[in-house]
């Protein structure tokens, strides 16, 4: 780890203020990652900006119906809170499947999206890396690539995107509320994410002088019929190989709305409108959920060691959705149906 | 000869100067006040300049939970936390789960269970679920597997571990 400064901001104006002031400054909340990557030299800011001590702590209920995220609210607090655990059980459970409950702690909602990928040659400095260090070449495309992404990748970029909670996020169509310099601003949740294409460096919409401030959920949680299914190398604490979350709407066995996302497999939470409407008003059989995992694995292209998600990920979209349709969503410490 | 290659790798931000901030932490009760470099850990500041070793240095990374600590009252790996930012903080480490001389149920129980063979995981396995019995979600041993699998114990102590856990949430009246 480099030596670096340390600054707490008071406030929202004054953390923007302080992350435009210097462009090698990072903010820190829970640290997990950022000090993870830091110890092994990836990230070597010049200053870290405190952000802990800014007023984003609050579950708040929204006007119209949804709930209102702080981006400091600790992910164990969020899947545990009663709200998320009553009307959006989705997102408590993809919470509840990734980490460990001391990361949870620590780590804040805003910083979970801001996760970096797990790349094993992102992590290793020894190596090239496009996304570590531009134009130095990716050495995951013809390297031990098992973990890396099946679609979306680009010649620069096979890497993936770590995070579970993105995922519910992604399906529930979540926003994201950024403050800068120009005042606030909200991001459709599939636009805050980017594809790796020849810029793998840079993950994310956020503006460099830019905070996250909060989620938003609208009021539509799919608590009846959801599930989110994550299949790894060991049952606890481990990366997805492939995960899924799927909420359902059902009228009479017959699918009204549906949302589908994936994880594991791409350098963003994966979704496809299409793969969605065509659940539209079909009944909630093995028939139509195939035909949904199609239309999301369109274009799905594996490499040496990680073809074999292709068909995995393929298998668990049409368990999730059952899941859901059934209304035996996946139990996240017993890995049990319900 | 040519330089050593080091030579060429020293980076001048790394000469920053060390601007050292002093900070107050409350640990197992006692007001500890110290200075502190923006990149000590928790886990450092414990170990090297408080002299509390038994929170132990595991991967360094946050993935064996070997560091495991309560801060206000909730479990962190505190290998993964920088101490300037816990300015003000209560700290409970495992010196300071042992009331009055009687060890904590959790204490007792990995004794009697024989949780352990090394030890080394042993002050993080029992911090944590100190703080697993205070957050009160693992009401079965599947869910004090899931909630516990942040501590790894590389001689695979699990069983006993589990037994020992479910034997103190017992004894604390935490069990449903």
């Amino acid at each position: 780890m480099i030596n670096f400064e340390y600054v707490r901001a008071r406030d929202v104006a004054d953390a923007v203020r302080e992350v435009s002031a210097e462009p090698a400054a990072k903010f820190i909340a829970g640290g997990t990652n950022l000090i993870d990557l830091m110890k092994y030299d990836v990230e070597r800011p010049m200053r870290l900006i405190d952000i802990t001590h800014l007023p984003l702590n609050n579950v708040e209920e929204t006007a119209n119906g949804g709930l209102r995220i702080g981006a400091l609210v600790p992910n164990s607090d969020l899947a545990y809170h009663p709200l998320i655990e009553k009307r959006y059980p989705l997102l408590s459970s993809a919470i509840l499947a990734g980490a460990s409950q001391q990361l949870r702690n620590m780590a804040s909602t805003g910083g979970n999206l801001m996760q970096r990928t797990r790349c094993f040659y992102f992590y290793d400095v020894a190596t090239p890396c496009n996304k570590r260090e531009p134009g130095s070449g990716c050495s995951a495309i013809n390297g031990i690539n098992r973990i890396n992404a099946i679609l979306g990748t680009s010649e620069a970029c096979i890497a993936t995107h770590p995070s579970d909670m993105c995922v519910a996020l992604a399906a529930l169509e979540a926003k994201v509320h950024l403050a800068g310099p120009a005042g606030e601003r909200a991001i459709a949740f599939s636009d805050f994410h980017r594809l790796p294409g020849d810029t793998p460096q840079i993950d994310t919409n956020l503006e460099a002088n830019e905070i996250i401030t909060a989620i938003e959920l609208p009021a539509q949680g799919f608590a009846a019929n959801y599930s989110y299914l994550k299949i790894r190398d060991r049952l606890s604490y481990a990366f997805a190989l492939v995960s899924v979350a799927a909420g359902l709407e059902l009228e009479d066995g017959r699918v009204k709305d549906a949302r589908l996302a994936l994880g594991g497999v791409a350098h963003k939470p994966w979704r496809n409108p299409e793969a969605e409407a065509v659940l539209r008003s079909q009944p909630a059989d093995l028939n139509a959920f195939a035909k949904a995992a199609e239309i999301l694995l369109r274009g799905a292209k594996g490499f040496a060691h990680n073809t074999f998600k292709i068909d995995l990920t393929r298998r668990a979209i049409c368990r999730t959705l059952a899941q859901a349709a059934n209304g035996t969503p996946q139990i996240q410490p017993s890995k049990k149906i319900r | 000869m040519d330089e050593p290659s080091s030579q060429s790798r020293v980076r001048p931000e790394t000469h920053l100067k060390p601007r050292k901030i002093s900070v107050t932490l409350n640990i197992n009760g006692e007001q500890r006040e110290l200075a502190v470099a923006p990149w000590t850990t928790l886990l450092d500041a414990l170990r090297d300049r408080l002299g509390l070793t038994g929170a132990k240095k595991g991967c360094d990374h946050g993935q064996c939970g070997a560091c495991t600590v309560l801060v206000e009252g909730r479990r962190v790996n505190s290998c993964l936390t920088l101490a300037i930012m816990k300015d003000g903080a209560h700290i409970t480490t495992i010196e300071g789960l042992a009331a009055d001389g009687a060890l904590h149920p959790l204490q007792q129980a990995f004794i009697d269970h024989d949780a352990f063979q090394c030890g080394y995981c042993t002050p993080g396995q029992i911090c944590s679920a100190a703080g697993l019995i205070a957050e009160g979600k693992a009401k079965t041993a599947d869910e004090i597997r899931e909630l516990m699998s942040g501590n790894i114990c590389r001689c695979g102590a699990y069983p006993n571990i589990v037994a020992a856990i479910e034997q103190a949430m017992g004894a604390m009246g935490s069990k449903p």
